[in-house]
């Protein structure tokens, strides 16, 4: 066994918010932190910077429970808290479907948070918002793909996070000093070497979000480093190469050489051990990673998703650029882009929005389109450029899926039926 | 044998080891405690009342909810039995024990004891905050 049961130690404030001294909320959220200590085996707590809160989205009453014995104990976030999003659209009431008893219900978890000091924020990315995590500083971030872009892109240290835990770090301002807190942890362990990919494949959008996938399958949750990369990949990319190996496996951090703050070169990112496995990805291995994220037959299409995680300012600039001046979505497809209403904010201020709009897109905010029930109920084929969209959606929503590049979208969103871009991997 | 106590409780109840791991977050209904994963080779049955034994979970962090709510419910496992320590299914029992008083006792087990646990059985757990002791009876064969 890994450890045998013996207490954190604590310091003086942190025994005194055990005692109560700052209210029943405090040391309630106290306790729980401790006692999670406890069950991890931590030696001692470590001080957070901020939280990222993912229990905001409703499950049950228990969620609501928690938060409102927080309140009702006179707890307040204790360092910047962000909330990732919740099951309403609260900018575009009526846009989720469902039970009003639930959509209430949902309302009041969402209340709750905010009640407790936290920033309304609603996004899935809330490193796509102003402020941001330092590097090496420690933050307590829950949601996978927030956590693994933290760790790998911000430079920043969180353990994976979830529901319970993510508040409670919140209001105390301290977490378990266990995980990817520490420095052995974050050393390199899986080598992927995508040097035999040739380098125009990697201008695709697609072959990151199919490199994560790939990553995801076969790391888990081991720490992989990727050598052989482009040195200019933007931060959409690094996106949604970490959310799909965050969800297809467990990844919470991971190194690309050369892109990434804790991978300078190979031996620093395997803080100078030697890879316990190695691969060698290939071009044919991230086509078949996108045919495992895709389970309709080419044709029929309902919906397009794009978004998940959300949509930044400059995927809207892009998809706004492929949209311009061009003709609108066919009439028998729902087009639906999930993002944050900061980033929507700034999309309205340049226009991009409203060039999406035109063409025929709705936009969504708040929550996303795989958790609240928002395509129509006669969906049953959506494309998708987003990995762990194509991951999750026929097992949350039992729908099929098509894994497809941005302009596919746009194409097959045009013709009404699936369109693929015979250009996509000519430069393979 | 003597395990290490993630959360305490006393119960008694029927064993029912899982062969693959579980997300509780769509792998089990919340208002049931049955695994509803489509992938799961124990699809169909219920972990209502019973000793759950597994490595340890899989998937969401929401996992914590929905076990939480499954508590709250009187729909979750008895007892958990783990081969690992895993913070989804401590944070569950803590929060719930928290909120409504209910104890749902985990206990990691050695990687010995755990893989000598037999097929089914009836499993008592005596977990305190310090120390965890559980007892098999009427073992059948693994």
């Amino acid at each position: 066994m890994k450890h045998a049961i013996s207490e954190p130690a604590l310091t003086g404030a942190q025994r005194a918010m055990l005692a109560g001294r700052h209210g029943d909320g405090a040391a309630l959220a106290m306790r729980v932190v401790v006692r999670l200590a406890r069950a991890l085996g931590a030696d001692r707590l470590i001080t957070v910077d901020s939280a990222h809160v993912d229990g905001c989205l409703f499950h049950g009453q228990v969620g609501i429970d928690l938060v409102e014995r927080l309140i009702s104990g006179g707890a307040r976030v204790a360092v910047p808290t962000t909330l990732n999003v919740g099951s309403l659209d609260l900018l575009h009431p009526g846009v989720v479907r469902g039970d009003a008893g639930e959509r209430a219900d949902a309302r009041r978890l969402m209340d709750g948070y905010v009640a407790l000091g936290a920033e309304p924020t609603w996004t899935c990315a809330p490193y796509q918002l102003t402020e941001r995590p330092a590097y090496g500083r420690h933050v307590a971030w829950a949601e996978s793909n927030a956590i693994v872009f933290a760790n790998s892109v911000l430079g920043a240290r969180t353990d994976r996070y979830g529901d319970f835990a993510d508040i409670c770090a919140a209001v105390t301002g301290f977490a378990p000093r266990v995980g990817l807190h520490l420095d052995e942890n974050r050393a390199g362990q899986d080598l992927f070497d995508c040097s035999g990919v040739p380098a125009g494949t990697f201008a695709a959008d697609v072959a990151w979000a199919a490199l994560g996938h790939l990553v995801g399958r076969r790391s888990g949750t081991r720490v992989p480093v990727l050598t052989g990369l482009p040195g200019d990949a933007d931060e959409d990319r690094l996106k949604a190469l970490g959310a799909a190996a965050a969800s297809a496996g467990g990844v919470a951090l991971f190194h690309a050489v050369g892109l990434t703050p804790e991978a300078p070169d190979t031996a620093t990112a395997f803080r100078g051990r030697a890879a316990e496995r190695r691969f060698e990805v290939t071009a044919a291995d991230l086509r078949a990673a996108c045919g495992e994220l895709t389970t309709a037959p080419d044709g029929r299409l309902d919906a397009i998703s794009v978004g998940t995680p959300h949509f930044s300012a400059a995927e809207f600039r892009a998809l706004a650029a492929l949209l311009a001046g061009g003709p609108p979505f066919d009439a028998g497809i729902e087009f639906w882009i999930s993002t944050s209403r900061a980033v929507l904010a700034e999309a309205e201020r340049v226009g991009d929005a409203a060039i999406c709009r035109r063409a025929g897109a709705r936009i969504l905010v708040d929550t996303c389109t795989y958790i609240a029930p928002v395509l129509r109920a006669s969906a049953r084929v959506v494309m998708t450029n987003s990995a762990k969209w194509a991951w999750y959606a026929p097992t949350n929503l039992g729908i099929d899926v098509v894994f497809a590049s941005l302009a596919e979208c746009v194409l097959s969103a045009r013709a009404g039926r699936v369109v693929r871009d015979p250009a996509l991997w000519a430069a393979s | 044998m003597i395990g290490i106590p993630l959360s305490p409780g006393v119960t008694t109840a029927p064993l029912l080891l899982l062969d693959e791991p579980l997300s509780f977050w769509g792998g089990s209904d919340v208002a049931t405690g049955e695994i509803t994963d489509a992938r799961h080779p124990q699809r169909g049955t219920s972990a209502a009342g019973r000793a759950l034994a597994f490595d340890g979970s899989r998937g969401s962090s929401s996992s914590s909810t929905v076990l939480a709510e499954q508590i709250r419910r009187g729909v979750a496992p008895a007892a958990i039995l783990l081969r690992r320590p895993d913070a989804i299914v401590a944070l569950a029992a803590i929060v719930a024990r928290e909120l409504y008083a209910i104890e749902v006792p985990v206990v990691v087990l050695s990687a010995g004891d755990f893989d000598a646990l037999p097929r089914t059985g009836t499993v008592t757990v005596a977990a305190t905050d310090e120390s965890a002791e559980v007892r098999i009876e009427e073992a059948g064969r693994r």
